[in-house]
């Protein structure tokens, strides 16, 4: 029987079918970080349990890291605690860990697949929602709470109730100038923040295809902000070269093998899903979100729209409450929001592709010479990892970023969630690539609009939002 | 884990969609390393007028007097009445732990976020999923007269209002089981440990580089 590409990665993954439906489904990655783990070793230790099988596992710290000084370690003692509470954990369980000194030390979900630690057609889990990002290489990967990381640990397995199937295809070329990142806002914006629910979505398509491994991670990534359980795409040959050679990717005969098993994980012909949907490249314009949610989401080419219009009272009041937090007017043109701060980083958009892409922006600037607006208190660039950050240096973005301006930190999660010291002020408006606007995500009553990287970079520039496709 | 067998409890109405787990409980919360102690923090930007900060004594703090649980009707509720995709966001499971602390036992919303949900059995809490007539009739009830309670019965899968009105939900057989029981499922699961390492074995046949 034709079989989605979901299906023949979970059917792989059954350990067993109880009675009532559920599936005790096994367990290949477990990743860890410091913030939602350490309740779940002490329930280990409480029970006098041991890890299933240590090998299964990597952590490495990275929400609540300094990305200034890091020689001088970590000067809140909470998060400090929190980190060495990782390091003695793991540790105490053997447990592989990238920490702080470590150059291959950054946030879980650019770390794994750049180690080769995330692999095609595995189950992934990590107690962070974003574990989504790990779909991009046909695997199934899901966020899981605390419990369930404890769970993990003890047992290798997780009992699972099977999702439904949805295939998102979006056709067509990509323009010019639209990344990984507008294709999942403007999914978002179409479906809603509860679209994906009780579904595991595949995105598919010739869209999606010319993706590169950035971009489908940065799309599988928000799949979490459209409900899904998991988001996936297809084996092709750019996940094959993205792998080989990945430390932890298998190597000689193995890798003959794995390959060939990898070829086979694409949705097969005539497969069903319970939901299709269609869209097409072409219609996706540069997005902006401009409310507290990500499905507050418009092409940079419109205004903030008018409660007057929302579909029904609930959104009405959902967008009369975003705009009063936001500090913004019905009308008003996305191109004439100003910014005070520019924030390029996080698991969405901290890889290198992304600061290739920022990069591009910020030497246009400077050949025309322009850098950061005055009115931009503070752009920063915060690296995915180590490696990254290494990789960037290399090419020399780095210098680039600092000639134009902009600040370039060490690796962490930052002010994606605003954990550690970086963080938005009250009333301070962000342009952000990463992948919340919620209320607060950056810092109380930070303001969050949510953007592509070249979308970040050429706000810096100017002062405000523009059409990065009028600046090529 | 506490088991849930029946709850009469206050019903507290937070009549917004899409609250998310940021607002459950800010992250710098989530630098503590123990289960407990967030029931303070609870819904804390919406809650207090300053910023608060992780072990912070909150007796003083000032109060925001818009917020609806603040309001002195609503003191010692034990179920919240909520609107569509609650709970969505972090997978962080400091928000059920931040809910129960502060004595929330029962959610009920037309839909949840999927692993918020998933979390809330973990620890005791049972989050009802009902349509959005259901809500509207519950919201308005309860914003309409204090002292509301309800009588929540999770072996009869139904929730009763004050005036004798009953709503079925829908939950399923092994979750049900579970909370019912307060069962702890890593023990259940070690209870397969056979089928695993036979699943192991054959793996590590079939895919040696995965294990
Ligand atoms: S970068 Fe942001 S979204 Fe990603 S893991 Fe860190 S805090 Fe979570």
């Amino acid at each position: 029987m034709a079989k989605t590409l979901f299906d023949k990665v979970w059917d792989q993954h059954v350990v067993k079918r109880n009675d009532d439906g559920s599936i005790l489904l096994y367990i290949d990655r477990h990743l860890l970080h410091e913030v939602t783990s350490p309740q779940a070793f002490e329930g280990l230790r409480l029970a006098g349990r041991k890890p299933w099988r240590v090998s299964a596992a990597a952590a490495t710290p990275d929400h609540n890291v300094p990305t200034t000084n890091r020689d001088k370690g970590i000067a809140d003692s909470v998060s400090r605690a929190q980190v060495e509470a990782l390091d003695r954990n793991c540790e105490e369980f053997g447990i592989t860990e990238f920490g702080l000194d470590d150059i291959r030390q950054g946030i879980v979900h650019v770390v794994g697949p750049e180690q080769g630690l995330t692999l095609p057609g595995m189950t992934v889990v990590c107690g962070d929602s974003h574990t989504s990002t790990h779909g991009a290489f046909g695997s199934i990967a899901m966020g899981i709470g605390t419990s369930e990381v404890e769970h993990v640990l003890a047992t290798q397995c997780l009992i699972q109730q099977k999702p439904k199937r949805m295939r998102i295809s979006v056709n067509g070329d990509l323009p010019s100038g639209i990344t990984g990142k507008d294709v999942a806002l403007y999914i978002i914006g179409k479906i809603g923040t509860a679209g994906g629910t009780g579904y595991a979505i595949e995105f598919a398509g010739t869209a999606i295809r010319q993706l590169s491994m950035e971009g489908r991670m940065s799309l599988c990534n928000m799949t979490i902000e459209a409900g899904a359980r998991c988001g996936m795409v297809a084996v092709d040959d750019v996940t094959i070269e993205y792998v080989k050679g990945r430390p932890y990717a298998p190597s000689g005969d193995d890798w003959t093998r794995a390959e060939a098993a990898w070829r086979e994980l694409v949705t097969d012909k005539g497969a069903v899903f319970d939901h299709e949907l269609e869209f097409q490249a072409a219609d996706i314009v540069p997005q902006v979100s401009w409310g507290t949610s990500p499905e507050m989401v418009l092409p940079v080419t419109a205004s903030v729209p008018d409660p007057d219009a929302a579909r029904d009272a609930v959104q009405r009041e959902g967008w009369q409450r975003a705009l009063g937090y936001m500090g913004l007017q019905a009308g008003t043109p996305i191109t004439e929001i100003a910014v005070d701060k520019v924030f390029i980083g996080s698991c969405t958009n901290g890889r290198i592709e992304d600061f290739r892409d920022a990069a591009a922006i910020a030497s246009r600037a400077l050949a025309k010479g322009h850098k950061v607006a005055d009115n931009v208190k503070l752009a920063m660039l915060v690296p995915g990892s180590g490696l990254v950050k290494k990789q960037a240096e290399k090419e020399g973005l780095d210098t680039i970023f600092r000639d134009a301006g902009f600040e370039w930190r060490d690796p962490g999660c930052s002010m994606c969630l605003a954990m550690n010291a970086d963080r938005l002020e009250p009333g301070e408006r962000c342009a952000s690539t990463s992948n919340r606007n919620f209320e607060g995500r950056q810092g109380m009553g930070g303001r969050t609009h949510l953007v592509s990287p070249a979308m970040a970079a050429a706000a810096a520039i100017a002062g405000h939002f523009v059409d990065i496709r009028d600046w090529t | 884990m506490q088991a849930f067998t029946t709850l009469k409890g206050l019903a507290a109405p937070l009549d917004r969609a899409n609250v998310d787990t940021d607002a459950i409980i800010p992250k710098q919360f989530l630098k503590s390393i123990k289960r407990t102690g967030y029931g303070p923090y609870l819904f804390d930007e919406w809650r207090y007028e300053d910023r608060g900060e992780p072990e912070m004594d909150c007796t003083h703090r000032p109060r925001r007097a818009d917020f609806v649980l603040n309001q002195p009707r609503y003191q010692g509720a034990s179920i919240l009445l909520a609107r569509e995709n609650f709970g969505c966001g972090s997978s962080r499971e400091h928000a059920p732990w931040a809910l129960l602390d502060a004595g929330f036992r029962c959610v009920i919303a037309p839909s949840f976020a999927d692993i918020f949900y998933n979390n809330c059995f973990k620890n005791g809490i049972l989050p009802i999923v009902m349509d959005v007539s259901t809500m509207d009739k519950l919201f308005s009830e309860c914003e309409a007269s204090e002292g509301y309670a309800l009588d929540v019965d999770l072996q009869a899968q139904s929730v009763t209002t004050p005036s004798g009105e009953v709503f079925a939900f829908d939950l399923d057989a092994f979750r049900k089981h579970c909370l019912l029981n307060g069962l702890d499922d890593i023990g259940l699961t070690l209870a397969d440990a056979d089928a695993i390492g036979a699943y192991e074995e054959k793996r590590h046949y079939e895919a040696p580089w995965l294990l």
